[in-house]
């Protein structure tokens, strides 16, 4: 028998039979999420069965972060519906303010070998964690909420494999997924999973693997997995779970539709233009001279507490550019007190920078940091699609951290290799 | 589900995202998909909705629907009275999502069709007729549970019908 790609593998044990790429099986799930932006059209579809209630009310989990806090009275009675749906079928909820979906099932809920699906595109995240994990839509989530099963068809993997073993200075996970992701463009994955492997990925804590999880969905993909080791087992320490890991990885022998080689020694800094993910170009190629109106540093790709450490190395002693508005949200609430216990937000507001409550933020453009016509934003962002940030006028740039940072100090897309 | 639809073309090109079909600053009318649905596509053509009529098909080019997962982007589209979208290949979740409330998604080759052609589209024979061009095209068939969920009209019809997934 063939051996088993590591989505094939975690899909047979959940389902029971064998799951080849191809095969269409029913799985159980063990984890769903939904969001304030999808939640309540799910809520909805269920309530058209006749029926409320969930399969395992403790492993669903409802956060509110996308518009957190409500801006408008619409998104507060949205939210005030997924509360009530949480107090009649015993769903977990998660309070504004306390952060992104994905940051905090990263944090305290998944674990290797397990299914999550997430009516939010990121919800990709988790494959960090060795959890086969994919976003859906509001009814397949419904659903999957009542019957606490879904159906997949069983992806084909491409195995995306690093070349050397150490990243050039001023370049980070981010700078990775953004080259993969011009290297293979916006549709190279679709519907398929990948597959993480080589000495860089084997050595990379998962806080960096989170990042690169998190964006596989931008090339189209179903998931974007690494195998768990000692990293992982280290990742579940810190937050109190180690007795929930287990290895698992792809069998030796499995089949991959396709190999995709990363030179991790030749890379730089990356930036993605607008209007697509894979419009990247490195940095020292990008032309003309770049002003911003905006740097937004957080979301679920890049605000855990390891981002934020970057960016408060970059600012500490200096101003940001006065016509620059920087905002920054930590991806959580724990990131936010780390962040605080550090000294880093102290950090932030004596550079000028504006600090925002945990959750999405400026990110998708229904609060807190929406672009004026003609404005550019650079982000660490994962996505920017015409009109994400709340204005088809404006202008988004993807980059890290750094790269983000140090383009606050001056005022336009700068390549932070200046100063390291 | 009707099987035979008519209608006029509305083209547009690759990687029509779901910022472009329901962009996130009408994020609060969500809860409210009949108004939503005079939004859509707004970013990708800001007349889209005065100008269509009922049956018409909006086609694409590649990777039609990436982006978020929101299913208000194929709900509106439905909503609004298109009655298929072609394109040349989908992003998954919009895919799986457009299925799931039923709006027919089919994948040929979008490169022969334009604004303005008349089509006349067979679901279970897999034809597309272009009228104005007088020209034939075949597509694939959905695999068969995606097409047993969309004959249900979408995926709560399937549940409340068969109560589990059949495969
Ligand atoms: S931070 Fe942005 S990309 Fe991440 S879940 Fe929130 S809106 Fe989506």
């Amino acid at each position: 028998m063939l051996g088993h790609t590591l989505a094939e593998k975690i899909l047979s044990e959940k389902s029971g039979q064998e799951a080849k790429a191809g095969t269409i099986t029913v799985v159980d799930v063990d984890w769903i999420l939904m969001q304030d932006g999808t939640g309540p059209l799910a809520v909805k579809q269920i309530e058209k069965l006749g029926i409320v209630k969930a399969a395992r009310p403790d492993h669903t989990i409802i956060f509110l972060d996308h518009a957190s806090p409500s801006p408008r009275k619409e998104l507060s009675n949205d939210h005030k519906l997924l509360r009530d749906f949480s107090q009649k079928t015993g769903c977990l909820i998660s309070e504004i303010g306390k952060g992104v979906s994905h940051q905090i099932m990263a944090e305290k809920y998944i674990n290797p070998g397990e299914v999550l699906v997430g009516a939010d595109s990121h919800t990709c995240t988790g494959g960090a964690l060795a959890v086969f994990a994919t976003g859906m839509g509001s009814t397949d989530i419904g659903m999957a909420i009542v019957s606490g099963k879904t159906w997949f068809r069983v992806p084909e993997s491409f195995k995306i494999i690093s070349k050397g073993k150490k990243l050039p200075k001023g370049v980070y996970a981010k700078d990775i997924i953004l080259y993969l992701i011009g290297l293979i463009g916006a549709d190279g994955a679709t519907y398929k999973a990948l597959e993480f492997t080589g000495d860089f990925f084997k050595e990379l804590p998962v806080e960096d693997r989170l990042t690169i999880s998190n964006m596989t969905v931008e090339a189209g993909a179903k998931a974007g997995l690494f195998p768990s080791d000692r990293h992982t087992r280290a990742f579940l320490e810190k937050y109190g779970r180690k007795e929930k890991y287990q290895e698992i990885h792809a069998d030796k022998d499995a089949i991959y539709e396709k190999e995709v080689q990363i030179d991790i020694e030749g890379l730089k800094p990356v930036i993605s233009r607008p209007h697509t993910v894979d419009n990247t170009v490195f940095i020292d190629e990008l032309k003309p001279v770049t002003r911003v109106d905006q740097v937004f540093i957080g979301t679920c790709t890049n605000g855990r507490i390891e981002d934020l450490r970057i960016v408060a190395r970059i600012f500490k002693g200096k101003k940001i550019d006065k016509r620059v508005r920087c905002l920054i949200t930590p991806a959580s609430v724990d990131v936010f007190q780390k962040a605080a216990e550090e000294g880093l937000i102290e950090i932030f507001i004596r550079s000028g920078a504006t600090v925002l409550p945990p959750g999405c933020g400026a990110c998708v453009g229904v609060h807190q940091g929406i672009l004026a016509d003609g404005e550019v934003c650079l982000a660490t962002q994962n996505r920017n699609f015409k009109g994400r940030m709340g204005n088809p006028d404006s202008h988004i740039y993807l980059a890290s951290p750094a790269t983000a940072a140090y383009s606050a100090l001056t005022g336009k897309i700068s390549d932070v290799r200046e100063i390291l | 589900m009707k099987d035979v639809l008519k209608g006029k073309v509305w083209k547009f090109g690759d990687d029509i995202s779901t910022d472009l079909i329901t962009p996130g600053r009408y994020f609060h009318l969500r809860s409210d998909l009949n108004e939503l649905a005079k939004h859509t596509l707004e970013d990708a053509d800001p007349d889209f909705i005065k100008k269509i009529s009922g049956g018409d098909f909006v086609v694409g080019g590649r990777n039609f629907g990436l982006g978020s997962s929101r299913e208000h982007a194929p709900t509106v589209i439905k909503i609004s009275g298109i009655s298929a979208v072609l394109a040349k290949s989908f992003a998954r979740i919009f895919y799986r999502n457009a299925i799931n409330v039923g709006l027919p998604v089919i994948i040929c080759d979008t490169d022969q069709i334009d604004t303005g052609d008349e089509l006349i589209v067979s679901l279970t024979e897999g034809k597309i007729q272009n009228v104005t061009k007088k020209k034939e095209m075949d597509f694939p068939p959905l695999p068969k549970i995606m097409a047993d969920i969309l004959n249900e009209g979408g995926l709560v019809n399937y549940i409340k019908k068969n109560g589990e997934y059949k495969i």
